[in-house]
């Protein structure tokens, strides 16, 4: 059983939600960032998803962007990416730890080194955010090799045949993008998530992630009572951006906030 | 359709025409990389057009767009003054330049403008480089009464001030990138981020032969009516096909639109000139055919110019509208099955075919056609007398005026 599919057995066992928060590597130093994983799990994350840097990250708003702009800057690469989980490894063997990329970086290398490495390093999931299920295929079979879940986003738009096709090949858990537009956007609709992620059930036994846009303990409440998973990720983010200058009272803000969230999902149950 | 040769087991081309396939391949390139919010949008897309490409009233109203509001057909220009100077081939000028707005830009914008309306979309979004696309698009919206935003990048927008104003004056919001290296292919990054925040009533009409399926084959169709008419003016005026094609590559419109109709004239032979900036031992350039590897940018496979880790390099180039990482996916095919060659010349190169056109023939050029001009003097010495070459003057230097000044110290 992978670590992503034991973690949801585990909470839900004790009626949890996962918290998930996104961090991208490297940002704002690379030398921060196992500290800032370790710190989001005793701060009650059940789960890390880590950003490679892109150039081009078309699918994110100007809050991620600029962080992906900051750990690009300072030289962050994917082998420092994998160095980090295997550091985060050493002392941390049982949070999953997904990684987020756009496709490039991961041609680039090549997808069965890729691949190879992420497994090495104690890589539990990945999520592409440009590689619909249709591109997929010659990826997601070497991802089955190394046991590395897939995670495919769904997004409001997704619905019929296309549906159906994501849920037969994704693994983990299914990740829905809460609304039309991109990372870190303030249009989210909670009844309209709610109604979709029930549509969504009646196809798939996989855990469901709600992400974009949940920026506030409320809306990680809301969100949690209808999903199986929150990701928070352009708020997070944003506090570091805000903290850049001050490493100490960026732990202490990213602490604070993440436990705020945990607060919140843990009043759900 | 290419079926496998037994003997090699190499595919053999049947034609060259027949690509892409129903999933937008261009053999390895091409396809349909982007979040899943645009999956939906890009079939509903890709249906649409496929139905109204077989329209006759729909072809009828693109049609009669460019004849009446284009100003097509536009002529296939002997320059005989410079095909003597060089003294080899003659050099005919598709004068996409004389179009309406300046530059074959508008040929796809009319029919893309056309299908957003037959779509029912309210409002149209477009990137630029040069802002000939931002301007092609700018006056469709105009025309057909929607609400414009262009994204161009902020120096860019320094590069190309002249058509920032005739965007404005044509009712668009022109929006400046700050992201990234400020150019083309931020400027992509963010009308891609409005359309999908937008998708419900928003049109995005991207303005080279790149993005996902089936942009690279729409946008292609709708700007080769510059090869059918090209070949029937060739044949009209010298009673036979021409020995050459040439024409620049950014993400490679306009050379699509001059080579689509002539693919599968094996004895037509075609050079798409990249842009080599500085020159390709520099780093300074937008040349991915002749310098990069392939990958996945802007929701297609395709040649980019990256370094080991795939993050996308900036490029460089004299002209705003070949300033760009990637290349359309058909003509990364077209480089790997051979068909098409993809050469590339330097900024002083083009500047000086640039004032080579305007000085010898009266017509002042577009800096990313003077890539495509460079490329012709090159080769026509070496040619026969009677051969004939077809450069595409894709688009008028009127907008470059400053550039050429700035860069050559030329004052008032």
């Amino acid at each position: 059983m992978s670590r992503i599919t034991a973690q949801f057995n585990a909470l839900k066992n004790n009626h949890k939600k996962a918290l998930i928060p996104f961090i991208t590597a490297g940002d704002p130093i690379l030398d921060l960032t196992v500290e800032l994983m370790h710190l989001l799990v005793a701060s009650g994350a059940d789960m890390i998803e880590l950003g490679i840097p892109f150039s081009d990250p078309m699918a994110d708003g100007p809050v991620i962007q600029r962080g992906s702009e900051r750990a690009l800057r300072n030289g962050t690469n994917t082998d420092d990416v994998f160095n980090i989980v295997k550091e985060f490894r050493v002392e941390n063997e049982s949070t999953p730890v997904i990684l987020m990329s756009y496709l490039n970086p991961i041609e680039a290398i090549g997808y069965t080194t890729f691949v190879e490495k992420a497994a090495a390093a104690g890589v539990d999931g990945l999520i592409i955010v440009d590689l619909p299920p249709e591109e997929s295929a010659t990826l997601s079979a070497v991802l089955r090799l190394h046991s590395i879940d897939q995670i495919f986003l769904i997004s409001p738009t997704t619905s019929g045949e296309r549906l159906d096709r994501i849920c037969a090949v994704a693994s983990g858990f299914l990740y829905y993008v809460s609304l039309k537009g991109v990372t870190g956007s303030s249009k989210l609709d909670v009844e309209a998530v709610g109604d979709k992620l029930n549509e969504i059930r009646r196809k798939t036994i996989l855990p469901l992630g709600v992400g974009f846009g949940i920026k506030n303990p409320q809306i990680v409440e809301a969100v949690g009572r209808v999903s199986d998973a929150v990701v928070v990720g352009s708020a997070l983010v944003e506090r570091i951006a805000q903290n850049i200058g001050n490493h100490e009272k960026l732990k202490s803000e990213i602490t604070i906030f993440t436990r705020s969230l945990r607060a919140a999902l843990d009043r759900i149950g | 359709m290419s079926k496998v040769n037994k003997k090699s087991s190499i595919p053999e081309i049947e034609s060259y025409q027949s690509m892409p396939d129903q999933h937008g391949h261009f053999g390895a390139y091409g396809g349909r990389f982007v979040s899943e919010t645009l999956m939906e949008p890009l079939e509903e897309l890709e249906q649409a057009y496929k139905k109204y490409a077989q329209d006759p009233a729909f072809i009828a109203a693109f049609e009669q767009c460019l004849k009446y509001y284009v100003g097509r057909p536009s002529p296939l220009y002997h320059a005989e003054r410079w095909s003597e100077r060089l003294g080899g081939a003659q050099i005919y000028l598709k004068r996409e330049d004389l179009n309406h707005t300046g530059a074959h830009k508008i040929n796809n914008t009319v029919g893309q403008g056309l299908l957003a309306k037959l779509m029912g979309k309210r409002r149209v979004i477009a990137e630029t480089g040069a802002g000939q696309h931002g301007v092609a698009t700018a006056t469709v919206a105009a025309r057909y009464g929607m609400e414009c935003v262009v994204y161009m990048g902020a120096e860019d927008i320094q590069r190309q001030a002249i058509n920032v104003f005739r965007m404005k004056l044509l009712g668009a919001t022109v929006v400046a990138v700050e992201a990234g290296s400020k150019t083309l292919k931020d400027a992509l990054n963010e009308a891609m981020r409005d359309w999908v925040t937008n998708i419900d009533d928003t049109f995005y009409i991207i303005g080279t032969v790149a993005g996902p399926h089936p942009y690279p084959m729409m946008v292609r169709d709708f700007n080769a009516v510059v090869g059918r008419e090209a070949r029937q003016q060739c044949q009209e005026q010298t009673g036979r096909l021409p020995d050459s094609l040439v024409a620049c590559v950014g993400g490679g419109s306009n050379a699509i639109g001059l080579f689509h109709p002539f693919l599968d004239e094996k004895e037509v032979s075609l050079y798409g000139v990249e842009a080599a900036g500085d020159g390709l031992n520099t780093n300074r350039h937008a040349a991915p055919l002749n310098a990069g590897i392939p990958g996945v940018l802007h929701g297609n496979r395709t040649y980019l110019m990256e370094d080991k880790y795939g993050q996308i390099i900036e490029t460089h180039s004299i002209s705003a509208g070949l300033d760009y990482p990637g290349v359309g996916p058909e003509h990364a095919w077209l480089k790997d099955t051979g068909r098409a060659n993809y050469v590339s010349v330097k900024d002083s190169e083009a500047l000086q075919a640039f004032h080579d056109l305007t000085r010898i023939e009266g017509i002042m050029p577009a800096l990313e056609s003077s890539h495509a001009l460079a490329y012709t003097a090159k080769i026509a010495p070496k040619m026969k007398k009677e051969a004939i070459i077809i450069a595409n003057l894709s688009g008028r230097g009127d907008k470059d005026i400053h550039t050429v000044a700035a860069h050559e110290g030329i004052t008032c």
